[in-house]
């Protein structure tokens, strides 16, 4: 036993060491090489750089319309946040309160969701998307957020309603006040921590979402970070300097969030799976 | 008066009382729309003969059968078929047994946890693109990290072209994809440690178990639940693989579909491909994502089924 713990303990830091400097070197070094020139980092490509320079990024931002993609990302994972917040917790706290015979029936083919891989059916989804007017629309992508955000969310919304104590909305009811006063007023306030998950879960698929706006967006103007990225890497291929400019700055915006709510960050992603 | 406003009463309770049905009805429709539509309409699809995106008559199996029997397909499904089943077993052993292993690690409260945790899940809220061409860039046979690392250690011999050699690129890509999916992983395992009670733990120890044997005898089996569930889940991410893949070596699995997947030929009869002259064929690709769909959907149920035994077992 003491033979043990003097062999394992050091043993363990090097594991969690190395595998940490794994999981964070690519990372950094792409970073660290959005600041060089595209001839230091063939020159150099370990060394830290030689000045903190900008024109990465400026010549990134004069190729290619990053805002456009930043601002389409911020405007379909906001919404498409914002409406899956909306139906789901709706639908959570029908089945999660009321009996009625369907209820639960209704909450298993939402759950059905989960297993369902989505990306098969993307030959009717397309020609649907063309049917509505949807393709290089920014709808296409939102209700495809929204759509697949569905089954996670119910599950984890619909297990907190159900923690959630009666009394409280019996005395609103008793106060004369209607369902949706009852979820607005009463039960969302107190649902917060359960909601952070939710916002967290599919703001970052949303976000990050690569497949749909391969399929649905050909235009430059509605083109998101994740798809604007694949149009960088086609046609300035041998800029390496602007690459990782644009891989940064694609990234940044999720990194600093987990920065700043790291736990809630990882508690939210694994929810789905622990429960 | 009180005759006028007990009937107008009864029927704002009951207005309120049906009301409550609409609820559900905004997410039943888009759920509806643009998940379980398209699922059973691509099901579907695989009985019916398509010219370019209409489709055309009844035609049975036929497609089935052109897929499995006509060349290229049939050798091209199976080709593809087996770098899924490698793309599972190498992620289920290095992936989910290193997890595993630092899971154990963070669990027996080395200092630092809280830091190391968050550096193996930092990846993770990448996007996939982001991350394919970042390894893109890291593995580039003359001015990648890798191979100058690799040149700089005096390891010439070791240096490649990791992506264009169809020894390599496959296991490449499933390595990059542990890298990306590895703090998952030490999550769920890490919870399913923290979730065994210590009094168990205890008994065992005061039984003179330890070391190996007590990781072996005892961690192990009361950690089947998480195993399961880290199983199933990487089963269904590696049979769905195509994302890192598409962003790495295109629509034809490069070099000679020596990465191709099920997902990624899925995406050639569909769409085509830019570079081969390979025609699309939506018949042909709705009947390999019916195969895909029912095999993913049938391992999962005997999956799930056989974790619920285990669980009513202890």
């Amino acid at each position: 036993m003491k033979q043990g713990t003097i062999w394992t303990k050091p043993f363990y830091y090097i594991v969690v060491f190395v595998v940490a400097t794994i999981s964070l070197y690519p990372i950094l070094l792409m970073i660290l090489s959005s600041f060089k020139t595209s001839a230091e980092i063939f020159k150099n490509p370990l060394g830290l750089p030689t000045s903190i320079s900008l024109d990465t990024y400026r010549t990134l931002l004069s190729k290619v319309p990053f805002t456009t993609y930043f601002m389409n990302s911020v405007i379909v994972s906001v919404v498409s946040v914002a409406l899956i917040i909306i139906v789901c917790s709706l639908a959570a706290f029908y089945i999660a309160r009321f009996k009625f015979s369907w209820t639960n029936a209704i909450f298993f083919i939402f759950l059905l969701g989960m297993m369902i891989p989505i990306k098969l059916g993307i030959v009717p989804l397309f020609i649907l998307m063309r049917d509505l007017g949807l393709i290089n629309s920014l709808w296409s992508l939102i209700f495809m957020n929204v759509a697949t955000g569905i089954p996670l969310t119910m599950l984890i919304l619909t297990g907190f309603f159900r923690t959630m104590p009666v009394e409280l909305e019996e005395a609103a009811r008793m106060d004369g006040a209607g369902n949706i006063r009852i979820l607005w007023h009463v039960l969302l306030p107190i649902m917060r921590p359960a909601l952070g998950t939710v916002i967290i879960i599919n703001f970052i698929s949303a976000w990050n979402d690569f497949f749909f706006p391969l399929i649905f967006i050909t235009e430059k103007a509605k083109m998101t970070i994740p798809i604007g990225m694949m149009s960088l890497f086609g046609e300035h291929s041998a800029d390496w300097g602007s690459l990782f400019a644009g891989l940064t700055l694609a990234s940044l915006p999720m990194i600093l969030l987990f920065f700043i709510a790291s736990k809630q960050f990882m508690e939210g992603l694994t929810a789905g799976a622990v429960k | 008066m009180t005759n006028a406003t007990a009937p107008s009463k009864k029927k704002k309770r009951s207005w309120s009382k049906w009301t409550i049905h609409l609820f559900p009805i905004p997410a039943l429709i888009i759920y509806g729309m643009f998940v379980l539509y398209p699922i059973i309409a691509a099901l579907s699809y695989s009985f019916f003969e398509f010219n370019g995106m209409n489709r055309g008559n009844f035609v049975g199996l036929q497609n089935f059968v052109t897929l499995f029997t006509k060349e290229p397909y049939g050798s091209m499904f199976w080709n593809a078929f087996k770098h899924n089943g490698v793309y599972f077993i190498i992620q289920m052993v290095v992936m989910n047994g290193l997890a595993f292993f630092l899971a154990f690690i963070i669990y027996k409260r080395i200092r630092g946890s809280e830091f190391f945790k968050a550096a193996f899940f930092l990846p993770r809220v990448l996007s996939v693109i982001v991350v394919g061409f970042l390894w893109k860039l890291i593995l580039n046979p003359n001015y990648g990290t890798v191979n100058v690392l690799l040149e700089k250690l005096g390891l010439e011999s070791l240096q490649r072209a990791w992506l264009g050699d169809p020894d390599t690129a496959l296991i490449v890509i499933i390595l990059v994809n542990c890298w990306f999916g590895i703090g998952f992983g030490v999550l769920i395992f890490l919870a399913g440690f923290q979730g065994i009670s210590s009094e168990l733990i205890e008994a065992a120890r005061l039984d003179g178990a330890k070391g190996f044997k007590m990781l072996s005898r005892i961690y192990l089996p009361l950690m089947i639940p998480s195993i399961m569930i880290m199983g199933v889940l990487t089963f269904i991410q590696s049979f769905e693989a195509f994302e890192l893949i598409y962003a790495m070596q295109g629509s034809m699995g490069e070099p000679y579909y020596s990465t191709d997947t099920l997902a990624v030929f899925f995406y050639r009869l569909a769409f085509g491909s830019s570079t081969a002259s390979g025609s699309t064929s939506i018949g042909l690709g709705s009947a390999l994502a019916t195969c895909l769909f029912c095999f993913i959907l049938i391992c999962t149920s005997v999956f799930l089924r056989m974790m619920n035994k285990k669980d009513v077992e202890m």
